[in-house]
């Protein structure tokens, strides 16, 4: 399943997606709470993309609102999403409809929960082909068989007449990919895809995810909060946290010389051959309502250290060579993590 | 499915069985009915003698084989207040205008109710919202009795337009129908508005948007029918009630139903009436619930008999 890590992409390849300065709120009792705050990346054509962060993080909410699928009660104050340089905020809802499931194809984390238990699965796969093509219902089943087939669905004729419950949750993960494969969407975004998967079959869905986008040549965003799928599956990565991008850039520049200090944190808390025990970045990432004044993340790092800058300043995205940017007043150069001088016995339930 | 719907009809003959043992019993422990039949005067001498001529002087348990063995051949006897007329007979001319109210009256308010919550969804309108439950409630706080009467005074007295009393022709309808319905109407709105706001928190809905489906459409072909199955039991149950008699309604508006007939019989201990009765309203109670239960299976692949 492992596929190398592609090479970026040329500045020639054309944008598919571009989100500008994305701020999402939503409305409390207390007052307006940011969860999203003033995210900017890209996406070019066939490019694969991992937004890397902890739940919470804000990196569902981005996609949720690429899609336009925020749920109830949290909205876009500011900020752009162009798709192929047509602005999206603000799209009137049959354009919308135009684009999801049809240019912009969405895979969900829970297999078990996002399949309609009441309508066969084949029937629901119809109806994403049917929606966006002038086809009979006979034709669009024909399509669906097809589309199961690609994904590694058996006996697909007697697979779609099935219900989902009748259907194990590797295969609904299947049919949820074959789903968002059914028009040749040119941007998939996959929303944890293995998270609710047995550890035994998450492999096999990654490929079959792999496999999919390769033969559509789409683009692929692919959110986690696992690294070690970003590392195998991605060619550029956004590390987001509290809400924010602390680091972006190719997958192998991010990987060998981490430059933001939460980074580095998740990077030495992989487990390696060699290390007895995982590194665990002390403490919680902070409650939207109470984000620091400054770097969100001081209050755990291990290289601010009661630095004012990092408490008063909120440090921007900076540009560190080679495509990394990452946001951090400290970050002139790759820093050696100090793994070993931090006691990983300090309360710190963080795994990411 | 036809199978299972042979195991439920047997249980049901059981259930059935049940309650007219049960019927027979409780109504012979209530006393003997010869007493309320004579006149206030009547000697000890002659209430011994009527009860031995209806027979309720033999032992419980040979009278309760006569009646068994009349049951099993569709004979409940004659009714004891009128002589010479069968209790089934009683019974059978009142059912079919308390289940033409019972059934018009579901119907509309469930119907009503299924318009008014999916437009409140569809709209995803808050001031609908407000509007259906805070008249539901105004409704619900006025006991029927007194509802039906209020109709009355309005449309029969004060309009002269819709008869009051009795079933004079189809208008006679108009008023029983509206405050039964009123009333279901309020509880189906609830329950059907709560039901399809939690499915549609579900992520089958979001993945239905994902794939470019419509609001309206999400709500009607997805989200209906997932809200549906909590309700179909609480209708069932309801269904069952109103065609047993809508007692208080019947009541207020003279209606030649179920209800009256029933409460009338209890109160003079007419016993072949009651157990005609009986038997009617726990065979409708026991079809409507294996409806109910074969229409979930319909609706829900995952309780479908294999």
């Amino acid at each position: 399943m492992a596929i190398a890590p592609t090479q970026s992409l040329p500045d020639s390849v054309p944008v598919l997606l571009r989100v500008t300065d994305l701020v999402i709120v939503t409305d409390t009792p207390s007052g307006e709470v940011t969860l999203v705050d003033g995210v900017s990346f890209e996406v070019r054509t066939g490019e694969v993309l991992c937004i890397v962060g902890e739940s919470g993080s804000g990196k569902s909410l981005t996609m949720l609102a690429v899609m336009g699928l925020l749920p109830v009660g949290l909205r876009v104050t500011r900020g752009s999403i162009q798709w192929r340089g047509r602005e999206l905020l603000g799209l009137r809802d049959r354009a919308m409809r135009g684009i999801r499931g049809k240019e912009i194809g969405m895979i969900f984390q829970d297999p078990m929960t996002s399949l309609n238990p009441l309508r066969r699965v084949g029937n629901q796969l119809a109806e994403a082909v049917r929606l966006h093509n002038k086809v009979d219902r006979k034709q669009a089943l024909a399509r669906v068989h097809a589309l199961l087939r690609t994904v590694g669905v058996p006996q697909p004729e007697t697979r779609a007449r099935a219900y989902p419950h009748q259907w194990s949750g590797g295969m609904r993960q299947r049919a949820i990919i074959a789903m968002a494969m059914a028009n040749d969407p040119d941007l998939l975004i996959a929303d944890e895809p293995t998270t609710a998967l047995d550890v035994t079959i998450q492999a096999q869905v990654m490929s079959t995810l792999e496999a999919a986008r390769e033969e559509l040549g789409s683009a692929l965003v692919l959110i986690t909060h696992d690294l070690g799928l970003a590392a195998e599956n991605a060619s550029r990565m956004l590390i987001m946290y509290s809400g924010r991008i602390v680091e972006s850039g190719d997958v192998v520049e991010v990987f060998e010389r981490p430059t933001h200090p939460y980074t580095q944190g998740l990077l030495a808390s992989l487990l390696r051959d060699d290390s007895e025990r995982a590194y665990a970045i002390p403490g919680n990432p902070p409650s939207p309502r109470n984000r620091p004044r400054g770097c969100a993340f001081e209050p755990r790092c291990a290289v601010a250290r009661g630095q004012a800058s990092c408490s008063e300043v909120r440090p921007m995205l900076t540009d560190r060579g080679n495509g990394v940017r990452s946001a951090c007043h400290f970050a002139s150069g790759p820093i050696p993590i100090a793994i070993g001088i931090r006691p990983s016995s300090a309360p710190s339930e963080e795994k990411v | 499915m036809t199978k299972y719907v042979a195991r439920r009809l047997l249980q049901a003959a059981l259930t059935v069985f049940c309650v007219l043992t049960i019927a027979f019993v409780l109504g012979r422990a209530s006393g003997k009915p010869a007493a309320l039949m004579l006149t206030e005067g009547a000697t000890e001498q002659q209430i011994h003698d009527l009860n031995e001529t209806l027979g309720f002087n033999r032992p419980l348990l040979e009278q309760y084989l006569d009646f068994a063995t009349g049951v099993l051949s569709g004979d409940f006897g004659n009714s004891y207040r009128n002589p010479g007329v069968p209790a089934i007979t009683l019974i059978a001319e009142r059912l079919p205008a308390t289940m033409t109210l019972a059934l018009t009256a579901f119907a509309v308010g469930l119907a009503l109710a299924l318009i008014a919550a999916l437009a409140i969804h569809i709209r995803g309108s808050k001031l609908l919202r407000s509007l259906f439950i805070w008249g539901g409630s105004m409704r619900q706080s006025i006991p029927d009795f007194f509802f039906g009467v209020l109709l009355v005074l309005i449309f029969s007295v004060g309009l002269g337009a819709l008869p009051s009393l009795g079933y004079t022709g189809p208008s006679s309808f108009v008023l029983p129908v509206a405050t039964i319905a009123t009333a279901q109407f309020v509880l189906y709105v609830r329950l059907l508005d709560s039901s399809l706001s939690e499915q549609a928190g579900q992520e089958y809905v979001r993945t239905a948007y994902a794939r470019g489906k419509s609001h309206p459409a999400v709500v009607v072909t997805e989200m209906l029918p997932n809200a549906l199955l909590p309700v179909l039991t609480v209708a069932g149950l309801n269904l069952a009630g109103l065609l047993g008699g809508a007692v208080i309604v019947e009541q207020v508006f003279a209606w030649p139903g179920l209800g009256e007939v029933l409460i009338t019989a209890v109160s003079q201990r007419d016993f072949a009436v009651v157990q005609a009765g009986l038997l009617v309203v726990a065979m409708i109670f026991v079809i409507v619930n294996i409806a109910v239960d074969v229409l979930y299976s319909v609706i829900d692949p995952r309780v479908r008999p294999s």
